[in-house]
């Protein structure tokens, strides 16, 4: 059984149609990379995951169990974290308060703020500062740090490297790639289709709201992906629900 | 030395404005919302304490065990049927529904009390009265020094609530980011109930100070909402320790009106509140932009 089921998922920004008709499938353990250009319906899709946005139609199953209408903080209990774009830590907050306040509110046996540190060496020395005087980089690994504290079965990750240093992208990469050496489940969304194909074992590309494409990250070359993501040929695996 | 002694008395008030104000301030700093019903709620609770003195001859202090409950449960309710709706609507429907909620209470109050003028200070005895006299010319009351250390105790137990303890953080965090708490598994909403909770239970505490220092009628919440939001303007709004500072300047100003002139009272305070928002408005600007332009000249 997958962990995540996603069907006929429709969301909407007002009149705007934002997500249609989306069918994903997700396994434990398993990297999803979600592509496309801006405006597909990546964030979306990932907040209607989370809770943070309604759907207008469709169904979310996580674990079995129905989670359409669940609030997002229940979503939070049952092991779904989103990390959001733009990071949004308390930046009125220490990077020590930002993680604490999340610790405990999720699954039981929740991440540690020594287990978190251990992930994200580089946030030790900045406990004690505020949030909002980080880097971008630091405050990327913060948010991801923070989404770990409570203990996600399904981690969502928007726009993990927008804005960042190459430099800074590096280091977070590298923390991801002990998370999901830990068989972690990560729905990715990434601009950097090089580095997204590199992580995910599998790729969904959206346009405008629409699965364009989808399939496994070692089969799926750059001119493919391009092509959905542009809208350049047909939809090849759109009706192939996600996987 | 009578000037040194209306700034004192000015210091004393000031410590009554932080304390009615420190709810207000509170809310705001968590919710957004302007609270137009805080005065009428203070007034609410000084009503409760004295039918609790009144009728049971329960001392104030006792009156309060059972009524800072009893009212911290009505801001709960208040937040769940009335500013939780509001606030979807926008800014000012909070305000025009705290307004509404001001003018329901002042009227049920009258209703049930009529429009005569009490006070809590006979339920207390001499202390009402008592003071230590410095010298011929400054006195302190000793119910004046029960305020100020109420009014620091409380805004300085307040700070360290939302600094130190976890439910603190969470409050710290959802007036931060209501949308985001969500997602690391905290419901906003019931935060924002245990925060009006709270603002509730202060505005309590308030309302029995104003009872024990002066009089009041079920028309007196105006005056008192006014005072709060003045120090609490002056202090910045969502700042605790600003608060307290606030209401110390606002009393001191008052008091150095009325020392001037005996119609000075409110009119300096009104001036000085004036003169700070002024201040504000032109020279944060110049502040943000003298900022900006160091920060330019260190990255340089």
């Amino acid at each position: 059984m997958s962990l995540l089921t996603v069907e006929g998922l429709e969301a909407r920004h007002g009149l705007l149609h934002a997500v249609r008709g989306v069918d994903l499938a997700l396994d434990e353990g398993e990297t999803l990379a979600l592509v496309g250009a801006n405006g597909a319906g990546k964030t979306t899709l990932l907040r209607a995951i989370a809770g943070a946005h309604r759907a207008a139609a469709g169904r979310i199953r996580f674990a079995g169990a129905d989670i359409t209408t669940l609030p997002a903080h229940r979503r939070v209990k049952l092991g779904i974290a989103l990390v959001p774009e733009g990071r949004r830590l308390f930046t009125g907050m220490t990077v020590e308060e930002n993680l604490l306040v999340a610790a405990g509110r999720g699954r039981a046996g929740g991440g540690t703020l020594a287990t978190v540190l251990e992930a994200f060496p580089q946030l030790r020395p900045k406990l004690k500062a505020r949030a909002g005087d980080l880097s971008g980089g630091q405050q990327q690994a913060a948010a991801i740090a923070r989404a770990l504290m409570s203990n996600p079965r399904l981690l969502l990750l928007d726009e993990v490297s927008l804005g960042l240093s190459p430099v800074a992208v590096d280091q977070l990469y590298l923390s991801l790639q002990t998370l999901l050496a830990g068989g972690a489940t990560i729905v990715l969304v990434e601009q950097d289709l090089g580095r997204a194909l590199r992580v995910a074992s599998r790729v969904v590309c959206l346009l405008e709201g629409r699965v364009t494409y989808a399939g496994a990250a070692g089969e799926t070359t750059r001119e493919r992906v391009m092509d959905a993501y542009f809208g350049l040929s047909g939809a090849p695996d759109a009706t192939a629900g996600g996987r | 030395m009578i000037f040194l002694n209306q700034i004192l008395q000015g210091l004393f008030l000031g410590a009554y404005y932080a304390l009615i104000a420190c709810s207000l301030s509170f809310l705001f700093g968590v919710m957004r919302i302007i609270n137009l019903a805080h005065g009428s709620l203070a007034v609410l609770a000084a009503f409760l304490l004295f039918v609790l003195a009144d009728r049971f001859g329960l001392s104030p202090w006792l009156g309060l065990i059972a009524v800072v409950p009893v009212m911290a449960a009505l801001g709960w309710v208040l937040q769940v049927l009335v500013l939780e709706r509001s606030l979807k609507g926008g800014l000012l429907v909070p305000l025009l529904s705290t307004f509404g909620l001001a003018i329901v209470v002042d009227n049920l109050l009258f209703e049930g009390f009529g429009a005569d003028t009490r006070s809590l200070a006979p339920a207390i005895g001499d202390l009402a009265f008592a003071s230590w006299t410095l010298s011929d010319d400054v006195t302190i009351g000793q119910l004046d020094v029960i305020i100020l250390v109420a009014a620091i105790t409380v805004l300085g137990g307040l700070q360290l609530f939302l600094a130190r303890t976890r439910l603190g953080r969470t409050i710290r965090a959802t007036a931060e980011e209501p949308e985001i708490v969500g997602l690391i598994g905290i419901d906003s909403r019931a935060v924002y109930a245990l925060a009006t909770a709270i603002a509730l239970a202060l505005a309590a505490i308030a309302g029995a100070f104003l009872g024990l220092r002066a009089t009041f009628n079920p028309y007196s919440g105006g005056m008192q909402l006014l005072f709060a939001f003045e120090a609490v303007v002056i202090g910045g709004f969502g700042s605790l320790w600003g608060t307290l500072i606030g209401g110390i300047v606002l009393g001191i100003a008052q008091n150095l009106g009325a020392f001037i002139t005996p119609h000075g009272f409110l009119i300096a305070g009104h001036g000085f509140f004036l003169a700070v928002l002024i201040a504000r408005l032109y020279l944060a600007p110049l502040a943000d932009r003298v900022r900006r332009r160091g920060r330019k000249v260190v990255a340089a």
